[in-house]
């Protein structure tokens, strides 16, 4: 579904991911682990479209295509979906009205936002003095919205507490299951993920199929998420730096 | 004529070369005298669908079960007035001077007839308008609606309109102010006297719907009492040669408020001088000055004045402009005075282009470029006119969609 090649990208021109492949395959939950500043988010951004983020060489695939020459909202049309960590204010916009717009019409906000108790924000002005958890949950509502094929989830645990974590993790699991079952079925006609976590919260509520570890803009490692996970707790960053060095 | 009347006529003689101090210049003798006659219109609703139209792109409906009352005026005549609530007084300016000779004490106070050469020929050519009492404690239940349409062709309309709300009153009030379709070149002078009595408030909504060769130069001030409120929101969204315009709120009594908000769009060719002006005499008075503006290639210059002279006094002030062009410029004059300790002004000012990232996020959910644009300045604009009330906003925000947008 989404493979990346040889990726280098640049930033205010300093390189900020190196040499980068990895690869979603349809029906898969990968996770992408790494410290702060790794580059995980300039990953997604990337892979998003958004400006400021160049690709120096190497490509992205998205179901066999290309993603360079297209622009952000063709690549959501395509089916990729963005949840961010940090989205900006968008003053005088209802989330009513986005939410609207990203279904195009197919969707009544009244409904979905009451699955998500988010009813009381529909008429607010979309993350304008939202919490962390309301942000959180104001960005699953809109992906309901979009209903993409391919998520892309920015920390959906960062900044939240316990009990939201639970409402967060659950909703995330309902969207990527979309009501298959049976795990034949799901990598065939399944949704797809990249889930950027620090802690690892999520993969309580998540099946994730494999992980990568992002340290200093390059890929140190992948495998077994839980194991890479428990890697991690147990050895730190430092170590996987360490270990690809050796190799 | 009486002493006083012969002192103004005087003065207004005298200030007939006066350069007003902002704007463009108008030279009044390239525009001839707009007729003072008027074909009357019995009924809003037998309209024809053209003029219909432009009425309602400036918020004048023809629907008489959602406007108490309407009046209407075509270049410098009455050309149309209808009540429901016969409690309320809506007549013509010269008729309510005619009909009150206490009304002759009240106008011309708060504009005075020399402010510049605009107001000295409203004032020499006995202009009409519309005159407006709501009496002590009553409340309108609906809004009541004004139309000053210009009609003929290269012509200087000139309105004196005066408002009372009386004490403990309450009224919404939507003044449209337009021309009819085919009229490119004109002047439209409006002075505007507003007295807002004890406890009393007015939600005044005020939609200009121009032609890219018309000068525009209302004079407006509004003299507050204790506990009053004046809602004003103005909204001009269509090209246009220039607005000049300054309205200045009075908060004379204690715990006055006031709310100003201006959305505006300047296209190519376009003058907008924006400003409103808050002065507190009274201690405990609260003002908030908003503006939100948009240049597509035109010149816009947002003003803003708070004038603090009593104790207990907060104003806010917040002016945001928007490029969304190679050219156009956008510039911001807020101005904020204290004279006694105890008071607390503050400004906010921000110029410039919509931000990448806003644009961004909302293509990140499918909205093409175009789409995301557009939202976004419709949030911006909307934000500048929450204070309408709700009902009202819908109507509004749909003008705003259609007309101004073309969405």
């Amino acid at each position: 579904m989404l493979k990346i090649e040889k990726l280098t990208v640049e930033v205010a021109g300093k390189v900020l991911l190196r040499d980068l492949d990895l690869e979603v395959k349809k029906g898969h939950t990968n996770i992408l682990f790494g410290p702060n500043g790794a580059g995980k988010s300039a990953l997604m951004r990337t892979i998003m479209g958004f400006s400021g983020y160049k690709v120096i060489s190497g490509r992205i695939l998205f179901n066999g295509e290309e993603l360079a020459e297209l622009s952000v909202d063709e690549r959501a049309k395509r089916g990729i979906g963005i949840m961010m960590q940090r989205p900006p204010d968008i003053s005088g916009v209802r989330l009513r009205e986005l939410i609207k717009a990203t279904s195009r019409g197919r969707i009544e906000p009244e409904a979905l936002a009451k699955t998500l108790d988010l009813k009381p924000f529909l008429d607010r002005d979309v993350n304008v003095g939202f919490s962390g958890g309301e942000i959180k949950r104001s960005e699953l509502l809109q992906l309901a919205a979009q209903d993409p094929a391919f998520f892309l989830l920015d920390e959906p645990e960062s900044g939240v507490d316990l009990v939201s974590i639970g409402q967060i993790g659950k909703l995330i699991r309902k969207m990527l299951s979309a009501g298959i079952k049976c795990p034949g079925e799901r990598y065939e006609k399944g949704k797809s993920a990249l889930i950027i976590t620090h802690t690892g919260q999520i993969l309580d509520y998540v099946r994730a199929d494999r992980g990568y570890i992002l340290c200093e803009g390059r890929i140190m490692c992948s495998g077994n998420p839980l194991e890479l996970l428990d890697e991690i707790k147990s050895r730190g960053y430092e170590e996987c730096i360490r270990c690809k060095l050796k190799s | 004529m009486q002493a006083e009347e012969l002192n103004l006529k005087k003065r207004a003689e005298k200030a007939l070369q006066k350069r007003a101090r902002y704007g463009e210049d108008f030279d009044l003798k390239s525009f001839g005298a707009a007729p003072k006659f008027a074909k009357p219109i019995k009924d809003l609703r037998e309209l024809d669908p053209e003029s219909k139209k432009t009425l309602l792109q400036v918020g004048i409906v023809p629907d008489a079960k959602a406007r108490l009352g309407s009046l209407i005026i075509t270049d410098n005549a009455l050309a149309h007035t209808s009540l429901s609530d016969k409690s309320l007084e809506l007549l013509s300016t010269q008729q309510a001077l005619k009909k009150h000779p206490w009304l002759k004490a009240y106008a011309w106070k708060l504009v005075p007839v020399d402010t510049d050469k605009y107001s000295a020929k409203s004032y020499l050519e006995a202009a009409d308008g519309y005159f407006i009492r709501v009496p002590a404690g009553k409340k309108a239940s609906f809004p009541l609606q004004t139309c000053l349409l210009l009609r003929s062709e290269k012509v200087s309309q000139t309105l004196h309109n005066i408002v009372f709300v009386e004490e403990g009153a309450q009224l919404d009030l939507i003044t449209g102010c337009t021309v009819e379709k085919g009229v490119e070149e004109g002047l439209h002078l409006g002075i505007s006297e507003i007295y807002i009595k004890k406890g009393a408030s007015l939600n005044f909504t005020m939609i200009h719907n121009w032609n890219k060769q018309i000068g525009v130069r209302p004079r407006t001030v509004v003299c507050v009492e204790e506990g009053g409120s004046f809602v004003s929101n103005y909204i001009c969204l269509k090209p246009v040669r220039s607005v000049q315009s300054y309205p200045t709120v009075r908060l004379e009594g204690k715990g006055a408020v006031t709310r100003l908000s201006t959305i505006a769009i300047a296209y190519p060719g376009s003058e907008l001088d924006l400003g409103s002006r808050a002065v507190f005499n009274a201690p405990g008075t609260r003002a908030e000055l908003i503006s939100r503006t948009i240049t597509t290639g035109g010149k816009i210059i947002a003003r803003g004045e708070m004038l603090g002279w009593a104790k207990g006094a907060k104003g806010h002030l917040e002016c945001r402009g928007l490029i969304l062009s190679e050219s156009g410029s956008q510039r911001a004059i807020p101005i904020l005075e204290a004279n006694v300790e105890d008071i607390e002004l503050t400004h906010e000012a921000a110029v410039g282009k919509l931000a990448r990232a806003q644009v961004e996020y909302l293509m990140a959910r499918g909205l093409s470029e175009e789409e995301a644009v557009g939202m976004l300045v419709r949030g911006f604009l909307d934000v500048g006119i929450r204070a309408i009330p709700k009902k009202l906003r819908r109507e509004i925000e749909d003008t705003i969609t259609k007309t101004a947008l073309g969405m």
